[in-house]
């Protein structure tokens, strides 16, 4: 009956499946990669007072971590508009200066800190307490450290589903499937089958994007290999069910994009794939924590980054199978199989 | 002899409106090749899935080998070999593959290479399914239904769209399945198929069985085995038509774009006659073949149309 993993022969699926992720995953590293002291864009609106500012910021002890530039004002505030620029400063022609930045962005509030400190310090204020720094960015707490897992949960969330929706309204539209309805194959071992071949696919994906981590970007995987997989089987099935609920009725590819978008969006918004998300609300943390992806990203980030033991795991292992399991009875008895 | 398929007042309503089936009875004797014949939208794939299995009938019993659907399912579908009108079988799979995919769905199937020996089909046994010509898909959708060994075989329009000689290989391959004791079911709309083919067979119009015996008995009922066709000079209009009744030995008349074509018994005692009153109008006679009767004048003389219009 696992025959059915034969049906993978299709070249530009690869792609979409292994190369596609890593690229992300890449591009994103380097958007994000830990820069020395991590620079603050600074630009100073052109006019009287300009040249003091700046040569008062290059003469600051700090002044290694911005990037300064002179601009008209126009350009200056496009560019903060755009993101290039994480604060503004325009000096009034009377020896002062104002800040014009955006407490929304946290670049833009650590610019603001750090360059009034800088220009305060070179002007000649003294600190009145003695502090040192110590600087930390292990591996473990970076971005990226973050990110490649969360990658890990929405790839195995999007191959899952587009694999198996597709795969089915492909084979509906061929009466394919009525065909074999026609045998005396049991059908819930054929929706079994088509949900396993996921498996397969899974251990390569969270191979080749695991090993992109530890390779480029020096990433340290501290749980276990095999809680890794588990993990990654256990979240495979889960959306594999969803995929095959999602599909169970759509008669046309455009039909089951529609729906599987409207399935996924949520996830992706919510789930912490690419930022964490503490950052909603406290009302909506338990709804938040119900989703199959939520569950698996916190999963593999604890067992990837932390190390968390499976038998630790298991409020999150419960949440994905009841996804899958509850998916895959309902899929099975609304199947449309004509 | 027993009976292999059996169905009694079969109805199917889609959506409450569409009447595709409306009361149709059959009864299919085991090793009989049985066939469904009628144009587009007839109702024959509609019976032919409601007999697979496939389909719930609105109303109507269904029983095979004296099995019904509602309780035998699982060791129904082990009997039966199914090909469905345009199946497209997964194009990255090679033949055999797909032979020995469907093969493993049933308790005791034949050998793969068998059947696509029987088929003709193993020097393409390791070529892609996307590969194949129209004539060899079709002939692989046979074998799928071929490979389980199956005692009725069903298939649903088998030659649409074939070239002549892979219609006549298919041909080759039922009567082969028959020779061996198998039952066919078989829909289709061309009626020299059907002649060749069928021991028996129904003709479907609108949902319902309008006709059913042996090709040559239905031919038979038309009232003559040979029809004459001819035009002439003039208009002929509907009083005209009365005068080529009457002529001897002629059983029925009828008009079609200004031909006209008699059903007659015995040409020889017709002919004469109708030249004669072609001579007695002072018309011309433009066009005159005869030939024998088709299973398509039996369709044009029950429905008033021809089989492959709509």
């Amino acid at each position: 009956m696992a025959r059915m993993l034969e049906l993978k022969r299709e070249p530009e699926v690869v792609f979409w499946v292994f190369v596609f992720p890593l690229l992300l995953a890449v591009g994103l590293g380097i958007a994000f990669r830990n820069k020395p002291g991590d620079a603050s864009s600074v630009a100073i609106v052109a006019g009287a007072g300009a040249q003091d500012a700046e040569a008062l910021l290059q003469r600051s002890a700090q002044h290694a971590s911005f990037k300064i530039e002179v601009q008209d004002e126009e350009t200056a505030r496009k560019g903060f508009r755009l993101g290039k620029y994480d604060l503004v400063i325009e000096p009034d022609g009377k020896g002062g200066l104002r800040y014009r930045y955006d407490p929304a962005r946290p670049e833009s509030v650590l610019a603001k800190a750090e360059i009034d400190s800088a220009l305060q310090r070179a002007a000649g204020r003294k600190d009145v307490v003695q502090t040192t720094v110590e600087t930390s960015s292990e591996p473990g707490s970076r971005y990226i450290d973050f990110l490649i897992p969360g990658l890990l949960g929405m790839n195995l969330m999007n191959s899952g589903m587009w694999g198996i929706g597709f795969a089915l309204v492909d084979m509906r539209q061929r009466k394919l499937l009525k065909r074999f309805v026609g045998t005396p194959m049991r059908r819930g071992d054929f929706l079994l089958a088509l949900m396993s071949s996921r498996l397969v696919l899974m251990i390569i994906e969270i191979g080749l994007l695991l090993t992109l981590g530890v390779i480029v970007f020096h990433m340290k995987v501290l749980g276990s290999v095999f809680a890794i997989v588990f993990l990654g089987a256990v979240g495979a099935m889960a959306f594999g069910g969803i995929g095959l609920l999602t599909a169970s009725r759509a008669q046309k590819i455009e039909s089951v994009s529609g729906l599987m978008n409207l399935v996924m969006m949520p996830m992706w918004i919510f789930s912490g794939v690419f930022f964490s998300y503490e950052r909603f609300p406290a009302v909506i943390q338990p709804l938040i924590k119900a989703l199959p992806l939520t569950a698996l990203n916190d999963a593999l980030r604890a067992s990837i980054l932390e190390g968390t033991p499976l038998i630790h795991q298991w409020p999150r292992l419960l949440v994905m199978s009841l996804w899958g399991g509850v998916s895959f009875v309902l899929a099975l008895k609304w199947f449309r199989w004509t | 002899m027993a009976v292999a398929i059996q169905c009694r007042d079969l109805r199917k309503t889609y959506d409450g409106k569409v009447e595709a089936v409306r009361g149709l009875n059959l009864e299919i004797q085991t090793g009989e090749c049985f066939g469904l014949l009628g144009p587009n939208g007839a109702g024959k794939t509609t019976t032919i899935e409601i007999l697979e299995g496939l389909l719930e009938p609105t109303s109507g019993e269904v029983s095979i080998f004296g099995h019904s659907w509602r309780e035998n399912a699982r060791e129904m579908r082990e009997w039966l070999g199914i090909s469905l009108q345009e199946t497209r079988l997964s194009e990255k799979l090679t033949v055999r593959e797909t032979v020995e995919l469907f093969a493993s769905f049933y308790r005791e199937p034949r050998s793969s290479d068998e059947v696509l020996e029987q088929l003709q089909l193993t020097e393409k046994a390791d070529a892609w399914v996307g590969r194949l010509s129209g004539g060899q898909r079709q002939r692989l959708a046979v074998a799928t239904a071929l490979v389980c060994n199956p005692k009725i075989l069903f298939l649903d329009e088998p030659t649409t769209g074939l070239d002549p000689q892979s219609r006549r290989q298919l041909w080759d391959i039922i009567r082969e399945f028959q020779r061996d004791g198998g039952t066919v079911l078989l829909t289709t709309h061309y009626m020299d198929e059907a002649e060749r083919l069928c021991d028996r067979l129904a003709i479907v119009d609108h949902g319902q069985i309008i006709a059913e015996g042996s090709p040559a008995s239905l031919i038979e009922r038309l009232g003559g085995h040979h029809v004459v066709e001819f035009a002439v000079s003039g208009n002929s209009d509907g009083a005209a038509l009365d005068v080529w009744r009457a002529l001897p030995s002629v059983e029925s008349v009828r008009e079609d774009d200004g031909m006209l074509s008699l059903n007659v018994k015995e040409p020889h005692l017709a002919i004469p006659a109708l030249l004669d009153a072609v001579g007695k109008q002072g018309s011309q006679l433009q066009h005159l073949t005869t030939r024998q009767a088709s299973l398509e004048d039996v369709f044009v003389r029950l429905t008033g149309r021809h089989l492959r219009e709509e």
